[in-house]
């Protein structure tokens, strides 16, 4: 604490403000700004003087860094000494659909090395989209004994050995939290790691596996960690294996089941039911792979407190999923495959009155065999009965204009509107129009708009509607959609808290690109791909603002004049220099 | 009714781009090599079907363009057809007679060779191209609206896939995929565009899975062969989908319903509004069509006999056969009913 207060009479500024001071201490603003966790607040904190922007980089505990490439390990070291927590994003987002070549970057290793010597006492590491190896994760649980939250959600290079190291040496270990990542799943003898000793974990998702773990070694560690209370299976783990588990961990608020299909006895059946009506305080449910019918009332009764179900891995048909509906009267997210259909979907609005978040993801995307699947009319039925919907993600073959604006109407809180039309480029059914009235709808009524998601046949009058309208989005993801660059141009014209913007297979070439100059340094990043980009253009774009890095992402044989997917984004931390030889960097 | 012509993002546009629209082409033919998994195993599907679809026999001129049932108004199942089905005679030439006019229509398309033209790998462009096609049919058939809505969308599809008017870009495509292959890689798996729909690998792979799981076990859905005498081809139903037998007409009927428009006029029974839930019923009843269905034993049966759970436990298929043909089977139903009970 001394040296500290050391550093802060070194960085005192004017007499005017000292006189300030002695009024009110450093200790105090540390410790009033140390409350304050959101990290925009904290920005926002930073900026108002020298003083508070000291208090706050020596009160912040968690950092929030949206783009690995944005700044260097260094740079946050040395502006934030005691961090304890970090949550890092990588690779942009289009990486989770192939889009982003394998050795892109993002490699987590450099930033551990640098952690590893100015926060030894690093507690929490959570990842999105970044490339982790199982040297990084032994270096990782070698390196900080203080260790505690690992979370994984998109990333990939590792394998199972990396967790088995993980599972050795981190003693104190209270998540482990490894979702829809690119594992290489080794076997499941990572689990049986942990030592007999190790009691802390809170917090256990191995969902993303797929082979078949210990599960000798997994019923003891649940029976001793007597804290867990998140706890997500993998499809190897039986109902018999589940109800087992459960019997050790009644208290569990989150659970994510094995495979939800095995052949029950009575007894077995019976034994199930039981259990799972004891876990009345689970708030959040999935897995349920492969579930079958039958045994769904094995669940009624535990889902009276639910708010989150995850029933987007099993195939229910409506019937199935409106009795089961019926037991949740608190849902307010719910995530489903469209197996369910319009029918399911009236049961959401029938019996789901406080939904805040539906998401309806395609059960078959690439096959056309069997008409399944659903349309505007469940997304209407869901409206009518969910006035606090805000959060949408939707998967359908067929929507129209006045669906959109009526659902609109219905819940005018959005904030989250995604809404995918498969085919690409699909006029509104009915009329045959372009589907720019039902985005226009959306960003006129809803005012709080964050995250837009558009799709179907769209002219450039529904990015004129967004750059007029839409005065808080953040986000915007554009495909197939357009007709020149004057739509591009009217995004990065208005929406003023715009902060990435990606956009792939559109006719926006370099005028657009171009005329976001000003725009691309108060935003997070732009991707574009297969549009009508040049080479040319992008080194102007590097050029004029060389504060972004203009990254090229070069195809073999391909035109050397066309830039096939450009990443722009701002850094304080110049050029990358780990770009692989395919990534230029302009 | 606004139109989306020239929606072609290959220079028609009025943007200020700064390069030649045949550069862009000639890149996005060189992107088709993007290094995917999916790129490769549909690269092989096209290839696999490009041979099958050499070798199929089919009427019409040869080295005509074979229309891929993804191209067609009324229904995916025609070649699914499997060649077991003796019991319906003059089936297989009926399929051809359709093939003849499932040509005609992807000649509309083929004409104007229009196809969405993006600047991206090839295997998009054939995958939009049928997208494209496929998009308003299979809304207006599967959200279950009258035909009139189906047929305007035909119109509308020609239209819109139609769009690409500049013969610039059309023969730029020709360094691209070439027609053949992009009608043969429909029926096999469905080309696909890299990344879309914007699903994760993680979920993209668990789901197929569950879903064969389900499949397998034939928990998830009970599709029987329908066919109407006199029509040009046969449909294929999902028996668990409805729960009683008046579900089950009146979606029969809405399927069929544009073979029975004139039986309907004539019988003074209103074409189409306020369905009635029995009218299929009705119609077949009182005039010229019965409902039968083949059971496990593979006796030909009067539809409504039996309860609908028995009911779809025991039809393998059904048949709307003309009246007169089938004076001989309402006793013999009957009987086997009172047998049964």
């Amino acid at each position: 604490m001394g040296s500290s207060e050391l550093k802060r009479s070194k960085d005192s500024v004017s007499s005017d403000e000292s006189a300030r001071r002695s009024s009110f201490p450093d200790e105090v603003l540390e410790r009033v700004l140390s409350l304050l966790k959101p990290h925009r607040d904290r920005s926002s904190v930073s900026l108002v003087c020298k003083d508070w922007y000291n208090a706050e980089r020596w009160s912040r505990t968690h950092v929030f860094i949206g783009n690995c490439y944005s700044v260097s390990p260094e740079i946050v070291a040395r502006r934030f000494p005691r961090i304890r927590s970090v949550t890092l994003k990588g690779k942009p987002r289009f990486s989770d659909f192939n889009l982003v070549p394998e050795n892109w970057g993002a490699d987590i290793h450099s930033w551990l090395v640098v952690f590893a010597a100015k926060y030894p006492f690093l507690e929490e590491l959570r990842l999105k989209r970044m490339a982790i190896s199982d040297e990084s994760l032994e270096f990782l649980a070698i390196s900080f004994p203080n260790f505690k939250a690992l979370s994984l959600l998109s990333c990939d290079g590792f394998s199972t050995n990396g967790l088995a190291a993980i599972a050795t040496h981190c003693k104190n270990l209270t998540e482990l939290d490894i979702q829809e990542n690119g594992v290489y799943d080794k076997g499941g003898s990572w689990l049986s790691c942990f030592p007999e000793s190790f009691t802390s974990l809170e917090v256990l998702n191995f969902a993303n596996l797929t082979s078949d773990i210990n599960f000798d070694a997994l019923e003891k560690l649940v029976g001793r960690c007597k804290s867990m209370r998140v706890l997500k299976l993998n499809r190897s783990v039986s109902l018999e294996q589940l109800q087992r588990l459960l019997v050790n961990a009644p208290r569990l608020a989150e659970l994510g089941t094995g495979s939800f299909s095995q052949e029950l006895t009575i007894r077995e059946y019976e034994e199930l039911e039981s259990t799972l009506s004891n876990c009345k305080i689970m708030h959040t449910l999935s897995g349920l792979w492969d579930a079958k019918g039958i045994y769904l009332p094995t669940l009624y009764p535990a889902c009276s407190n639910l708010t989150f179900l995850n029933l987007s891995y099993a195939a229910l048909q409506s019937v199935e999923l409106a009795k089961l509906l019926a037991h949740c009267p608190r849902l307010k997210r719910l995530w489903v495959l469209d197996t369910v259909e319009d029918k399911g979907l009236e049961a959401v609005g029938l019996n789901c009155p406080l939904l805040e978040e539906l998401r309806v993801f395609p059960a078959d995307p690439f096959d056309d065999e069997i008409v399944h699947g659903v349309t505007e009319a469940g997304f209407l039925a869901v409206s009518f009965g969910c006035p606090r919907l805000h959060y949408v993600l939707y998967f359908c073959r067929q929507m129209t204009n006045a669906a959109v604006a009526t659902i609109v109407q219905n819940c005018p809180d959005f904030t989250h509107f995604r809404l995918c039309i498969m085919n690409p480029g699909q006029p509104d059914y009915l009329t045959n129009e372009p589907m720019d009235e039902a985005f226009g709808a959306v960003v006129k009524t809803c005012t709080k708009l964050q995250r837009l998601s558009v799709s179907g046949l769209l002219t450039d009058l529904t990015f004129e509607y967004i750059g007029r309208y839409a005065k808080n989005l953040e986000t915007l993801s554009v495909a197939f959609a357009g007709r020149s660059d004057w739509g591009m141009q009217c995004v990065l014209g208005g929406c003023p808290k715009l902060r990435k913007l990606e956009i792939r297979d559109c006719p926006f070439g370099n005028a657009a690109l171009l005329s976001g100059l000003e725009k691309y340094e108060s935003m997070r990043s732009l991707w574009m791909s297969a549009c009508n980009v040049t080479m040319n253009g992008c080194r102007l774009l590097a050029r004029e603002m060389p504060r972004l890095n203009v990254e090229v992402m070069k195809e073999d044989g391909s035109d050397d004049t066309q830039a096939y997917k450009v990443y722009v984004y701002r850094s304080i931390a110049g050029p990358r220099r780990d770009a692989p030889p395919s990534v230029l960097t302009l | 009714m606004s139109t989306p012509l020239e929606h072609d993002y290959i220079g028609l546009t009025e943007t200020s781009s700064m390069e030649r629209s045949s550069e862009k082409i000639s890149s996005s033919s060189s992107s088709s090599s993007i290094p995917s998994i999916e790129d490769k195993t549909s690269k092989t599907a096209n290839d696999t079907c490009l041979n099958l679809k050499e070798t199929e026999l089919r009427l019409g001129l040869p080295g005509s363009q074979s229309p891929e049932r993804k191209l067609s108004l009324f229904g995916k199942d025609l070649e699914t057809n499997d060649n077991k089905s003796n019991g319906f005679a003059g089936s297989s030439p009926l399929k051809n007679l359709v093939s003849g006019a499932k040509r005609g229509f992807s000649d509309a398309i083929d004409g104007s060779n229009g196809k969405w033209v993006f600047a991206m790998n090839c295997k998009s462009e054939v995958e939009l191209a049928k997208g494209a096609v496929l998009a308003s049919p299979r809304g207006g058939l599967d959200s279950k609206t009258n035909s009139q809505q189906a047929k305007t969308s035909v119109s509308v599809m020609k239209e819109v896939v139609g769009v690409p008017q500049s013969p610039k870009p059309v023969q730029d495509k020709n360094n691209l995929v070439p027609p053949v292959n992009e009608h043969a890689s429909a029926p096999a798996s469905k080309a696909q565009v890299v990344g879309w729909p914007p699903i994760r690998s993680f979920r993209k792979n668990n789901m197929a899975s569950n879903l064969t799981k389900n499949s397998d076990e034939g928990a998830g859905c009970l599709y029987v062969k329908v066919s109407m005498d006199g029509a040009p081809y046969l449909r294929k139903v999902d028996l668990k989908t409805y729960n009683n037998y008046m579900e089950f007409s009146s979606a029969l009927e809405k399927m069929f319903s544009c073979f029975t428009i004139g039986q309907c006029n004539s019988n003074g029974l209103p074409a189409r509004d306020g369905l009635s839930e029995s009218r299929l019923m009705d119609l077949l009843h009182g005039s010229e069509y019965v409902l039968t269905y083949e059971d496990k034993d593979g006796d030909w049966m009067l539809v409504g006999d039996v309860p609908w759970e028995m009911f779809t436990d025991s039809c393998r298929r059904l048949r709307i056969m003309k009246g007169s043909e089938a004076i001989g089977l309402a006793p013999r139903a009957m009987e086997k009913c009172k047998n049964q009970n």
